[in-house]
Parts: C-alpha cells; sequence; structure tokens
C-alpha cells in the first residue's frame, strides 16, 4: 500500500516538476515573444546559424524535425502546429501546392533569391519556384567501393545486374528511386505513367534479386561507411556524407540518366510570423550565410554566390555539381497522383517481396 | 541446479548487457562513428553539457515517462479491478478491446490520435504527448495486473468483507498490497513503453517539444551523433547507481531483521 | 465504488480505442477518393498480402517461442536468487536505452566487419553473413521482447508458494516432475499474457524488419507503415489494419481460456 501510493506520488510530482524546469530553461532566454516555427529535416542546418539569426532580428528560432516528407504531409495536414517555414522535397512542394497548403511566395521580399543558380532552378516547373526556393539539390547515383571493384565502371546503370556483384548492392527504401532506375537503366522516363513499361521495369529488378543485400534507409550511410556492401543506390547528399567518412567510396551519376531532387524552402498557409519566415528564408539564400551552412550540411548547394566563396575543390566536384550535358539527362520526379504512386508501391513492395 | 540457474542468469545478462556496453564504449571514441575505435576523448560527454536543447529534450523524456506511467498505472488499476469481478465472457471482450492498443502499429496509433486531438482542439505539445503515452501505457498495465488479481485467493477479500471492511478498505489493505508486484510490474513496462515510444508521440508532439527517441530517429538520417551515446550512458550509469542504492538499502533492511529476530 | 473506479478507464477505452476502431472500419472501406468500395478487401486477398500475413504469422510464431525458451529458465533461475526485484530491475533495465540506438548497436556487432566476424575471424571460423539474415532478425527480436515475456511469467512462478514445492518433494516427486507438474501448470496464466504481449506485437514490428533484414522480411506492420505514411493508401492500410486486429482476437482466444475456475480449484 505505502510503496504503491509513494510511487505513483513521487513519479508524478517528479514528472511535473521536470517538465516545468525544461519549460523554465527553455523560456529563459525567450521573453519577447517573436518565435518563429521551423520544421526541417533532422541535422540539415548549421545550429549556429540559429543564434546567429536571432542576433540579428531578435526572432527566436524553435526547430521541430521530420525524417520523412510524408510523415511531415500528414502533420501539417492537420495543422496541429502553425509552422512558418517548412522544407519539403521538390515533388512534396508539388503536392503541397495541390492541397493549398503553402501560399505563392513574394520575391520582392526575398532579394537575396538572386543568388540561387537560374540554371539549375530553371529546370524546376515554374508552378514551384513560385511557391519555393531551392535549399540544397542532387543527384541518385552508384557509390561503389573503387578498391574492390575496380574493373566495373558504373557507366551504365546496367552493371548493376553484373554477376559478380552477388549480395553486394544495398538500396535505398524509396519505390520512385529504385522503380526509377530500372526505368532509366531502359532509357525510359522515371516518370513513366505507361503499365506496361511500368511493369518490365519491375520485371527486371526482379532479376537483380540476388545482387541486393538489403533495401534500408538512412542506416545506408552509416552500413557503407562500415563497408557492409560494396555498391549502393543513394542520394548524392548521403553520398557526400559517406565519402568523407570513407575514401574507398566513389560515387558516380550512370549516363542514361537519373533523378535531380531538391529541398526547397516554403511558407505554409497557417503561418503566423509570414515576416519572420521571409526574414529567415532571406537570410539563408545570404551568399555567406549559404556558404557557412554549405560547408556544415556538406550537400550541394544551388546557391551560386556562396559557392564562389567556397574551395575550389568543391565547386569543381562534377560529382555533385553536374555539368550542363549531365544536367540534361537528368529528370525531377513529378508528382504522379495517388493511383500511379500506389501501382509503384505495389511494384515496388513486389520486389522486396523477392527477396530472400 | 542453483549454480546452473546462476550461471545461466549470469550468460543472459552479459548478452543483454552486450550492445549497451557496445553503445557506451563508442561514446569514448574521438573518431565520431560506431565503427573504428580511434582514440579516448570525453568530447561528446562536455558537448552534452553544453547542449541546452539537448538538456531540455532529456528532462522532457522523463517527466513525460514518470507522468504517464503513474496516470496509467491509476487508470489501468481502476480498469483491471473492473474486469476482475465480472463474467467470463465480459471480460474476453473488454480483454480484446483492451488489447487492441498493443496490436496496432504506432503509425496507425499516432495518426489516428493526431486527427482525435486536433478534432477536439488540444494543441500539440506537452500535454498531447503525456495524453498519447497514457493512452498507449493503459492497456500493458492492465495486463500486468490481471494475472495477479487472479492468483489472489479471493477468501481474502471475503474474509475482510465479514470482518466489516467496506470496498475502499478491501482495495486499499488487501487487494493493492497483494497485487503490489503486478503494479510495479506495470509500471516499469509503462515506463519502457514511454522511453522507446518514436512513432507516436512524432504525431502528436508539436510547439517544438521534443522528446529523446524522436531526436534520435531524427539525426539518424545523418549518422546518430555519439553525444546520444553519451546521454545514453549517462543515464544508465544513473538508473544503475539507483538500482545499486536499492539494493543496499533492501539487504541493510535484511540485516536488521535478522538482528531483530 | 467499483464502477467509479473504472470509469477513467472506460473513458479511455471509448476515446482511445473504439473511436480509432470505428474510424480505422470506416476507412478499410474507401478508396482515394473517398468512395465506398470492396476493392481493398479484394487486394487483400490476392495475393502478396496474404503471403505477407502467412509470413508475419510464422516469425511471430518463432519470435514467440525463443522468447519463452529463454524466459522460462531465466524467470525460474530469478526465483532462486536471495533478492529478487534487483535481479529483475537488471534485466529490465536495458530496455530503456533507446531501441534505435540498439539496433545500430546490432547492425555493428553482425555486420560483416563487426563483434560476432571479429571473434569468429580470431578463432579461425570463417565469416558469417549475419546481418539482414533471419537469423538476425530473431535474435533482435527476442532480445528486445524478452523483457516482456520475463515479467508475467516471473510474476506467476513467484507466486507459486514454496511449501507447495517442498511438499512435491516430500511425497517423492523428482525435480523434473516438480517442474513440469507443479511449476509449469502453476505458471501457465503467467505464459499466456506473455505469449500476447510478444505475439501480437510482433506481427506488427516494422523497424528492425528494414533495418536488420534490410526488408528481407516484411511484416502486417511494416506494410501498414507503408500504406499509411508512403502511398498515403488510408483505405488498404485499414484494411491491413483490420485483418491484424483479427488476428489478435484468434491468439487471444487461444490463450485467454478460464481463468478463474482453476484458481478456484486451488
Amino acid at each position: 500500500m505505502k510503496t504503491f501510493i509513494s510511487l505513483i506520488a513521487v513519479s508524478l510530482t517528479a514528472g511535473i516538476i521536470l517538465l516545468v524546469t525544461a519549460n523554465l530553461l527553455e523560456q529563459s532566454d525567450n521573453n519577447d515573444g517573436n518565435t518563429l516555427y521551423v520544421y526541417n529535416w533532422g541535422e540539415y542546418i548549421d545550429p549556429g546559424l540559429l543564434e546567429k539569426f536571432y542576433e540579428e532580428t531578435g526572432i527566436r528560432v524553435v526547430y521541430e524535425t521530420f525524417d520523412s516528407n510524408e510523415a511531415m504531409m500528414v502533420k501539417v495536414n492537420q495543422g496541429g502546429t502553425p509552422y512558418d517555414v517548412i522544407f519539403p522535397s521538390e515533388y512534396t512542394v508539388e503536392k503541397m501546392i495541390k492541397d493549398q497548403l503553402i501560399i505563392p511566395l513574394d520575391y520582392s521580399r526575398l532579394p537575396n533569391a538572386k543568388n540561387i543558380d537560374n540554371d539549375i532552378s530553371s529546370r524546376m516547373p515554374e508552378e514551384i519556384t513560385a511557391y519555393s526556393v531551392p535549399y540544397f539539390f542532387g543527384t541518385v547515383g552508384i557509390l561503389y567501393n573503387e578498391e574492390i571493384v575496380p574493373e566495373l565502371k558504373f557507366s551504365t546503370w546496367n552493371t548493376l545486374w553484373d554477376e559478380s556483384l552477388e549480395n553486394e548492392i544495398l538500396m535505398v527504401d524509396g519505390a520512385r528511386e529504385v522503380l526509377g532506375m530500372s526505368l532509366n537503366s531502359m532509357g525510359e522516363s522515371l516518370n513513366t505513367t505507361d503499365d506496361e513499361k511500368l511493369q518490365t521495369a519491375a520485371d527486371k529488378l526482379i532479376q537483380l534479386s540476388p545482387n541486393i543485400r538489403g533495401i534500408v534507409g538512412d542506416e545506408i550511410a552509416s552500413m557503407m561507411t562500415e563497408n557492409e556492401a560494396q555498391v549502393a543506390v543513394v542520394w548524392s547528399g548521403m553520398a557526400q556524407d559517406i565519402m568523407r567518412e570513407n575514401d574507398e567510396m566513389n560515387y558516380t551519376v550512370p549516363k542514361e540518366g537519373s533523378n535531380l531532387w531538391f529541398d526547397a524552402m516554403v511558407i505554409p498557409k497557417n503561418s503566423e510570423n509570414t515576416d519572420g519566415a521571409y526574414q529567415f528564408i532571406n537570410f539563408l539564400l545570404d551568399s555567406e550565410i549559404a556558404a557557412v551552412n554549405t560547408e556544415w550540411v556538406g550537400y550541394a548547394t544551388p546557391n551560386t554566390a556562396a559557392l564562389e566563396l567556397m574551395d575550389e575543390e568543391v565547386r569543381k566536384d562534377t560529382r555533385f555539381y553536374p555539368e550542363d550535358e549531365q544536367l540534361e539527362s537528368l529528370e525531377m520526379y513529378r508528382d504522379l497522383g495517388p493511383e500511379m504512386i500506389s501501382r509503384y508501391n505495389e511494384l515496388f513492395l513486389q520486389f522486396k517481396m523477392s527477396l530472400d | 541446479m542453483k549454480k546452473l540457474s546462476h550461471l545461466y542468469l549470469l550468460i543472459v545478462i552479459v548478452l543483454l548487457y552486450f550492445p549497451i556496453l557496445y553503445l557506451m564504449f563508442y561514446s569514448f571514441n574521438s573518431a565520431g562513428n560506431m565503427s573504428s575505435f580511434d582514440s579516448f576523448t570525453l568530447e561528446h560527454y562536455i558537448s552534452v553539457f553544453t547542449n541546452q536543447r539537448l538538456i531540455v529534450i532529456i528532462i522532457n523524456t522523463l517527466a513525460v515517462a514518470l507522468i504517464s506511467s503513474a496516470a496509467a498505472v491509476l487508470i489501468g488499476l481502476g480498469g483491471a479491478l473492473f474486469m476482475y469481478n465480472v463474467k467470463n465472457s465480459t471480460r474476453r471482450i473488454l480483454l480484446s478491446i483492451n488489447n487492441i492498443m498493443i496490436v496496432s502499429p504506432d503509425v496507425i496509433i499516432g495518426a489516428s490520435l493526431l486527427i482525435l486531438f486536433t478534432l477536439a482542439g488540444i494543441s500539440l505539445g506537452s500535454v498531447s504527448v503525456v495524453l498519447a503515452h497514457i493512452a498507449f501505457s493503459v492497456p500493458i498495465v492492465v495486463l500486468m495486473i490481471l494475472p495477479k488479481l487472479y492468483n489472489m485467493n479471493h477468501s481474502l477479500v471475503d474474509a475482510a468483507r465479514d470482518l466489516g471492511a467496506d470496498y475502499k478498505t478491501i482495495i486499499l489493505k488487501v487487494i493493492i498490497p497483494y497485487i503490489n508486484p503486478g503494479i510495479i510490474a506495470g509500471f516499469f513496462m509503462a515506463l519502457t513503453y514511454s522511453l522507446d515510444d518514436f512513432a507516436v508521440t512524432f504525431f502528436v508532439t508539436g510547439s517544438g517539444f521534443s522528446v529523446l527517441s524522436v531526436e534520435i530517429y531524427a539525426m539518424a538520417r545523418r549518422g546518430i551523433s555519439l553525444e546520444i551515446n553519451a546521454v545514453s550512458t549517462l543515464i544508465f550509469l544513473f538508473v544503475f547507481a539507483l538500482v545499486f542504492i536499492y539494493y543496499l538499502l533492501s539487504t541493510h533492511k535484511q540485516l536488521k531483521k535478522e538482528k531483530v529476530l | 465504488m467499483r464502477r467509479l473506479l473504472a470509469v477513467p478507464y472506460f473513458i479511455w477505452m471509448l476515446v482511445f480505442v473504439i473511436t480509432p476502431l470505428l474510424l480505422m472500419a470506416g476507412y478499410s472501406f474507401l478508396d482515394f477518393s473517398g468512395n465506398i468500395t470492396l476493392n481493398n478487401y479484394a487486394e487483400f486477398f490476392s495475393g502478396n498480402y496474404i503471403k505477407m500475413t502467412v509470413s508475419s504469422f510464422w516469425y511471430a510464431f518463432l519470435i514467440t517461442i525463443f522468447t519463452l525458451l529463454v524466459s522460462y529458465p531465466l524467470a525460474l533461475a530469478v526465483r532462486m536468487t536471495s533478492n529478487k526485484t534487483m535481479w529483475l530491475l537488471i534485466i529490465i533495465l536495458p530496455t530503456w536505452i533507446n531501441l534505435l540506438l540498439k539496433t545500430y548497436a546490432f547492425i555493428g556487432i553482425f555486420g560483416r566487419n563487426g563483434v560476432v566476424n571479429g571473434i569468429a575471424g580470431w578463432l579461425n571460423i570463417g565469416g558469417f553473413q549475419l546481418l539482414f539474415s533471419d537469423a538476425a532478425f530473431i535474435i533482435v527480436s527476442v532480445y528486445i521482447f524478452m523483457p516482456f515475456m520475463l515479467l508475467p511469467v516471473f510474476n506467476a512462478i513467484d507466486d507459486i508458494d514454496n511449501n507447495l514445492l517442498n511438499a512435491a518433494r516430500d511425497l517423492g516427486a523428482s525435480r523434473t516432475e516438480v517442474l513440469f507438474k507443479v511449476i509449469m501448470p502453476l505458471s501457465v496464466e503467467g505464459v499466456k499474457t506473455g505469449v500476447q504481449v510478444v505475439f501480437i506485437p510482433s506481427l506488427s514490428l516494422f523497424m528492425i524488419t528494414r533495418l536488420i533484414t534490410g526488408n528481407k522480411v516484411i511484416t502486417l506492420g511494416t506494410a501498414i507503415e507503408q500504406q499509411f505514411l508512403t502511398n498515403e493508401n488510408w483505405g488498404m492500410g485499414s484494411t491491413i489494419g483490420v485483418f491484424l486486429i483479427l488476428m489478435m482476437l484468434i491468439v487471444m482466444i487461444f490463450t485467454g481460456g478460464s481463468s478463474k475456475k482453476r484458481v478456484n480449484k486451488i
């Protein structure tokens, strides 16, 4: 009896005291009330910049993170928290426009948007650029261990089907990426909606299953650093992370073409601090700030002015800053609508189930 | 026989702690990853103590776990006592409903609670997270307490009643002392669920409120930073110290008892 | 009074279980555009999902059996120690370290260049491809669920009166006989609870299927998560959810039984 009551009482009191303490700690430097709710991927901004933004503008950033576009959408759809700036990927921007979740940007309030590389942003559909500013960009390609597979050059996606790669390939867990890769290898568009072509691509994928070591998510980064497999199909940003840790690895985008992706900044409709949101986006577009941020995040920036401030080694790296010729072969994912996405996922599920 | 069983206990515990020791070991790694140990460093510990946001998150995590587990025990106890006294068939229906929460994947619970909270106008933040944690901890508490109730000899209750005890007294003085181990087990299970949960919390949190598991998942994208290993090590050592103190106290008490006898 | 105490519980049940359940049942009859349809059910029976259900069931079964095999002797062993609560706490403590973190540790342990292979190499017994294998999946699952099985089983075993065991011994029963004829029947309730809290959640395991098996094992939980989060097909997700709950009910019936009678007999 005594234990029961003390257990409940102690844990309730301790819990409430802790909660209050945490609140006080957080609020101690947050009295003026000018806050900005930012919703971004984890580890995707230099935290020092949030401090700097506060010093410059007096706006305190409340920073929340998500781990997938889709999970983020569920939350934003419900509108529980009025976020002010969100960082979705380009295909999600398209969906958010369709669902009327975000507002068109007033570029006159974003003077630093001039720093964005026109060559790259011109590849984005106009309606997307009207609602969003690119943050980082990249491709989907092949990460491979140069030491172990020197004779394979991966200039084509079809190399992945090579028998010598049995049980050696890791893949990202994304239906669009994996089916898109198979479609690309056949010379098709990765936005194909033709059912016959999709089926052929799926059948071709199933041939690949003996070579697949696993289909995993973000853990690919640590696994490839550990040489868990020799080859992986990954996003370029992830490849950059891995190559910084493991110098046996190299990255290439096959010539048949691939995906060009963006993570972008948008302002949701229910934002309660639009002014702050514009200031924050403009702040991140500043060349020096963007250079510092690019240095910290390590992904490819579309901010030309910032890029000029970076080392030549970074600027001239065509693996991550593709040249015009290669840019031509890249394609962005378009929002294909729920039925088609569902078809992609169904075929992807079949592929997963063919793995043993 | 006794030696054999102690050996088995020891082996299981070593295996259980192996991954934990692995995590702890790398929290001292200067190389910043969990694979090749470079040299010994305390930098990850220092950065934990200078990272105010992380400290707030740790406090939040503990607070949510404690409050929700205590509340879940109270609610679950009421439910279990009720179930104890109903017909078998009714109980089976109640139990099935009870267990739905356990079988439902976290994503479903999270998404449906998110819808519920927005419909009910509960703003997302600490309150919604605590409510959600209570919600998924209640059924496990019921499951932990019920078997204890069954095992209780009903004549105990009858005897108390014959001696003129009212229901309140029976519950407080007879039933609860008897099922106390079940209650404590339920409380610890609820703590475990709460500390581990990621998916449900992710959906129902907001306004910058965060707990450790959500933070760890968000970090996973870029490889988990060893700061988290350091945090886990610290929490672990803290809890371990508590257990050790408990051990000292309980042996001390036993010694005293023996002396009295 | 008894009813009054249960009021919060019933409110909980109504708000957090019944309502979402009805929502889910309702959703399972909707297609993308919100029209009423039976297509989701048709698709469930079309092959892929049946295959997945069978394999989920099989893995959940294996996980439960192995968890029980590890936990039951452990519960007996804990019972024999002098400070039971402390040992129990020591066994439960690892569950308080974040699951994702422990899973990362397992990736490091099972990996090609991991600890297990390091030891194997040192002993000269060749390399194992443990990561991304069924065996690794079952080991990690057992690791995760073991404390959840142990607690109820221990609770039941601990309740057995020592006098009862001594009496059995005095009457000439061997150790094995005591175990099989006295301890086991008396701990059935705890085992049932243990099976419920292990089998049911292991049907819907999702994160470690990706991390440890690289999606080579797909459970119903993985599929539901995909439908809700990736496909945004809440209808299909709900349909699979409905089947998951049906399966849970089946498990409940098998492990339910009438427990009170037995207690009264004693």
